[in-house]
C-alpha cells in the first residue's frame, strides 16, 4: 500500500481574489475577475481582444520592490501563493531536505523575454539586464519558490500548457509515494497577459471577442460561447505525506488520492472529439485513487468556454463515469476566473479541495443558454455537497494533447 | 560632468533601486561584495545603470577592479573627463 498523501496547505493570487479566503469566497458568490484593459498596448498594436482578467491584488502590492524587480511576474505570483500555503500549513522547522517543489508554467517568463528584446534593439545588448536569464527560464518560479522557502529535495517544473497546474500535483504525488519527499509545494503560475499571447491566442481564434462585455465573456457551456478569457495568477498546494501531517497535529484539508496524466497523441491543439485521452485519463486517475464512479459528486471541470474545447471533456465526463454523470455537480470557474493558463490547474485543484473540505460547488456564471449537447448538472449558484465519503475530480487539458485529471477525497 | 559627491549620490541611488539599500549605506570606503553584500549580478546591473546615468563605458574587464565604491566613483570620474 503506497503513502497516503494529503493536502494542508493553500495558497492563490487570482482574478476573483488576492489570497485563498477572498477568492472562494467570490467564487461561490459568482463574480467575474474578467474587465477592460487599460494599458496603452491595447491600442497601440490594435489588438483584437481588448480584455483579460487580471490579478485583483498586483504583485507589487504584496512584494516588496527589489523582491519583484528580480522575478518575472510569473515568479512574482508563484511567490505569492507559495508563501500562503507555507504560511496556511502551519510547517515550522521540518527537513527541507526532503521537502520538494513542483511548480508548473504554461509559458513561463514571457514579460521578461520580451522586455528584453525590446532593450536589446532600443538600446543594444550592453542594456539586457544580467538577471534576464534567471527570470525568463520557464523553471524560474519553481527556483523562486525553493529559493524562498528553502526546499532542497528539487524543483522541479512540469510543461504541459493549460494542463501544466495540475501536473505538478501528478508529480508531487508521485514524489511523496516514491518516498522522494515528505513534503511538496505544489502549483502553478502565470502571466501572459501581454500583447504577445493575446495576439497569438486570438489569431488562432481562441480568444472570445466579446470586447463591448468583458464580465460576461467567458460562459462556458453557454451555446453563445465563443472563446476564453486570458488569465493570470497562481495556485499553491502543501502535499504531506499522510504520516508526517498527522504527527504534528496538522489541519488536513483533504486527501489528494489519486491523479492520471494522458496524451492524445491525436492534434497539436485541437482535441480528440471523442474526448478518448481524457477519458483515459478520468479512469485511470480513479483507478489510482482507488475510486468508483459512483463515489464522485462534484467535477471542476477544465471548461474553457471555447466553442470546441467544452463538448469533449463532457463526452469524456460520460464515458469515464457512465450514466452517474447526470448526479455530478459540475462547476467550471474559468467563467469567473478566465484561463489561467498553466496555473489553472493549480488554482482549480484549490477551489477542488475547498469544495471538499466545506462541501460546496462553485459557481458557474454567465451560463444563460445551455448548450444542448452538454447535458451536464451545471452548478450556477453555490450548492451544497452530500455529506459522508466523497470524491471530487479537477480536469485540465494542454496545447499538445495534454490530459491531466486530479482526485480528491475527504479526510 | 558631474562632481563626486554627485557620483556618489547617483551611485547609491542606483544600489538602492537594485538592492533595497538605505543610500546612507553606500559610503566611499564601503566594499560592494563584502560590505555591501552585492553578488555579481546585481553588480552587473549597477554597472550598466551607471553607464547610462553617467554615460560613461565602464569595461567588463573593469569591472572586477572596482572593489570599493570610492574606486567605482573614481573610474566613473576619470571616465568623465
Amino acid at each position: 500500500m503506497s503513502r497516503k498523501v494529503v493536502i494542508t496547505g493553500l495558497g492563490a493570487t487570482t482574478p476573483i481574489g488576492g489570497d485563498v479566503p477572498t477568492m472562494w469566497r467570490n467564487a461561490l458568490k459568482g463574480v467575474s475577475g474578467a474587465h477592460t484593459l487599460t494599458d496603452e498596448w491595447v491600442a497601440k498594436y490594435d489588438l483584437p481582444v481588448h480584455f483579460a482578467a487580471k490579478v485583483s491584488n498586483p504583485a507589487s502590492e504584496v512584494l516588496s520592490r527589489v523582491e519583484a524587480k528580480r522575478l518575472d511576474p510569473s515568479s512574482q505570483f508563484a511567490v505569492i501563493a507559495a508563501r500562503e500555503a507555507w504560511k496556511d500549513s502551519g510547517l515550522g522547522e521540518i527537513d527541507h531536505d526532503r521537502f520538494a517543489v513542483a511548480f508548473a508554467t504554461g509559458i513561463g517568463g514571457v514579460w521578461t523575454l520580451l522586455d528584453a528584446w525590446d532593450t536589446l534593439r532600443e538600446k543594444g545588448p550592453r542594456r539586457v539586464l544580467p538577471m534576464t536569464v534567471p527570470m525568463l527560464m520557464p523553471n524560474g518560479a519553481a527556483a523562486a519558490v525553493s529559493l524562498d522557502l528553502g526546499a532542497r529535495a528539487g524543483a522541479h517544473t512540469p510543461v504541459s500548457a493549460c494542463a501544466s497546474g495540475t501536473e505538478a500535483l501528478h508529480l508531487g504525488l508521485d514524489l511523496i509515494r516514491a518516498g522522494k519527499a515528505d513534503v511538496v509545494m505544489a502549483g502553478g503560475a502565470e502571466a501572459a497577459i501581454h500583447p504577445l499571447p493575446l495576439a497569438a491566442f486570438a489569431s488562432m481564434q481562441a480568444l472570445s471577442r466579446r470586447n463591448d462585455d468583458p464580465e460576461h465573456a467567458s460562459r462556458p457551456y453557454d451555446i453563445d460561447r465563443d472563446g476564453f478569457v486570458m488569465g493570470e495568477g497562481a495556485g499553491a498546494l502543501v502535499l504531506e505525506a499522510e504520516e508526517h501531517a498527522l504527527a504534528r497535529g496538522a489541519r488536513i484539508y483533504g486527501e489528494l488520492a489519486g491523479t492520471s496524466v494522458t496524451a492524445d497523441a491525436y492534434h497539436i491543439t485541437a482535441p480528440d472529439p471523442e474526448g478518448l485521452g481524457a477519458t483515459r485519463a478520468l479512469k485511470a486517475a480513479l483507478f489510482d485513487a482507488r475510486a468508483q464512479a459512483e463515489d464522485v459528486v462534484h467535477v471542476n471541470a477544465h471548461a474553457t468556454s471555447t466553442p470546441v474545447g467544452d463538448r469533449p471533456e463532457y463526452t469524456a465526463l460520460r464515458a469515464a463515469l457512465g450514466n452517474h454523470v447526470d448526479n455530478v455537480a459540475v462547476s467550471a470557474t474559468k467563467s469567473q476566473t478566465g484561463h489561467l493558463l498553466g496555473a489553472s490547474g493549480a488554482v482549480e485543484a484549490v477551489m477542488t479541495v475547498l469544495a471538499v473540505y466545506d462541501r460546496k460547488a462553485p459557481v458557474t456564471i454567465n451560463l444563460e443558454n445551455q448548450d444542448p449537447e452538454i447535458p451536464l448538472d451545471v452548478v450556477t449558484t453555490a450548492r451544497d455537497l452530500p455529506s459522508g465519503d466523497i470524491v471530487a475530480l479537477s480536469n485540465s487539458f494542454g496545447f499538445g494533447g495534454h490530459n491531466a485529471v486530479i482526485v480528491v477525497r475527504n479526510h | 560632468m558631474a562632481s563626486n559627491e554627485e557620483i556618489l549620490a547617483g551611485l547609491a541611488e542606483i544600489v538602492n533601486e537594485e538592492t533595497g539599500l538605505a543610500p546612507e549605506a553606500v559610503e566611499l570606503e564601503k566594499s560592494f561584495t563584502d560590505d555591501l553584500d552585492i553578488d555579481s549580478i546585481s553588480m552587473m546591473t549597477i554597472v550598466v545603470n551607471a553607464e547610462e546615468k553617467f554615460d560613461v563605458k565602464i569595461p567588463d574587464e573593469e569591472v572586477k577592479n572596482l572593489k570599493t565604491v570610492g574606486d567605482a566613483v573614481s573610474f566613473i570620474a576619470g571616465a568623465q573627463a
